[in-house]
């Protein structure tokens, strides 16, 4: 597959993501400006963070004058993750150039990295579907924040276009999905997950996906003839990091 | 107040791009035991789940079941990624039935 057509079907991946990301990027913008924010600071979030969650974060502890290391604390506390992100995909990575990996960092996030990872490991990796993901997405979610920045957020609550996410995500995790191990790494992550749905600062997404792999490897290491045992209750490794 | 704005949204694009550099940069300086690897290998599995489950299970928050809509169109969207592994067809059982339940139901 040629780099154009990788592209193209990396854009094509991420066009029912765009759905979600559009009204996350107006809510982006909107908020930062509420919170006495200049338009142009709201775009500087969006550009050089180029991170929602922690923008949001970051936005409502400028607007109550918290301290500046607790603002900049917080923020990178929530894109921990993507420390995961980066070495899950780094193995698919590595003959690339070093201005190259400086743009799939820049570009790296939940969305692009969820795709990209399927893929690189159902038809080898191509930078290019990377790039034809995160792109777009980079483009809407920058131009959404700028819309909301300038018009506010006003959107019709009714229409849950932000539920396109995680649809797409189920759809990339059921391939990841192979094996025992695998397996009891997606039951455990998300039941961790969602018992820390109410903590701050991501912890339960965060906890969830180190916990998830720390039961996969037990699985592992227990060998086969464990097969199927179901979920195990471990959940210490969700606090190693 | 606007005047530590622009300091900290610098400060944290900067070490927000350090955390998505890392193991961009690391992984071929160091040599990963084949424990390490398999761990990587879950790391999708894990995160795809801990990103999903929380948004069908827990919506707003606390855990819900009963009359929890997304609960019960991911439910049907998982049967048909699961089935298709396509992510289209993933994306309009799940709006179907979402949208079914909300305005139909």
């Amino acid at each position: 597959m040629s780099g154009r057509d990788s592209f193209l079907a990396g854009a094509r991946a991420i066009a029912p993501v765009l759905l979600g990301a559009a009204p996350f990027g107006l809510v982006a913008g909107a908020a930062a400006v509420e919170a006495e924010l200049t338009v142009v600071q709201a775009l500087g979030l969006s550009t050089v963070v180029f991170a929602g969650a922690s923008q949001l974060a970051a936005i409502d502890l400028l607007g109550r004058d918290a301290p500046f290391a607790v603002v900049v604390g917080t923020a990178l506390v929530i894109n921990a993750r993507l420390v995961m992100y980066s070495a899950s995909i780094a193995p698919y990575l590595g003959r690339l150039s070093r201005a190259r990996k400086a743009l799939v960092a820049y570009l790296l996030t939940d969305q692009a990295y969820a795709l990209s990872v399927t893929r690189f490991r159902r038809e080898g990796a191509s930078v290019w579907y990377y790039f034809g993901a995160a792109v777009p997405l980079w483009v809407v979610f920058v131009a959404a924040t700028a819309v909301g920045a300038v018009g506010g957020a006003q959107l019709p609550p009714s229409l849950p276009l932000g539920f396109a996410v995680p649809l797409v995500f189920l759809a990339v995790l059921t391939p990841a999905v192979t094996d025992n191990a695998s397996v009891t790494a997606a039951v455990v992550g998300g039941g961790v997950a969602v018992a820390g749905a109410t903590l701050p600062l991501n912890l339960g997404l965060l906890g969830g996906a180190l916990a998830g792999v720390a039961a996969g490897l037990l699985v592992d290491e227990a060998g086969d003839d464990s097969g199927g045992s179901g979920k195990p209750g471990d959940r210490d490794g969700g606090e190693t990091a | 107040m606007t005047g530590v704005a622009w300091p900290a949204i610098v400060a944290i694009g900067v070490g927000t791009l350090l955390l998505r550099a890392s193991f961009l940069y690391l992984y071929e300086r160091i040599d990963l035991p084949p424990r390490g690897e398999r761990a990587l290998e879950l790391v999708p599995a894990a995160v795809l789940s801990a990103l999903v489950a929380p948004s069908l299970l827990a919506p707003e928050g606390a855990v819900t079941v009963v009359g929890n809509d997304r609960l019960v169109a991911g439910v049907a969207a998982l049967v048909v990624a699961w089935t298709t592994e396509n992510i289209f067809a993933t994306l309009a059982v799940g709006f179907v039935v979402l949208l079914g339940l909300q305005y139909l139901v």
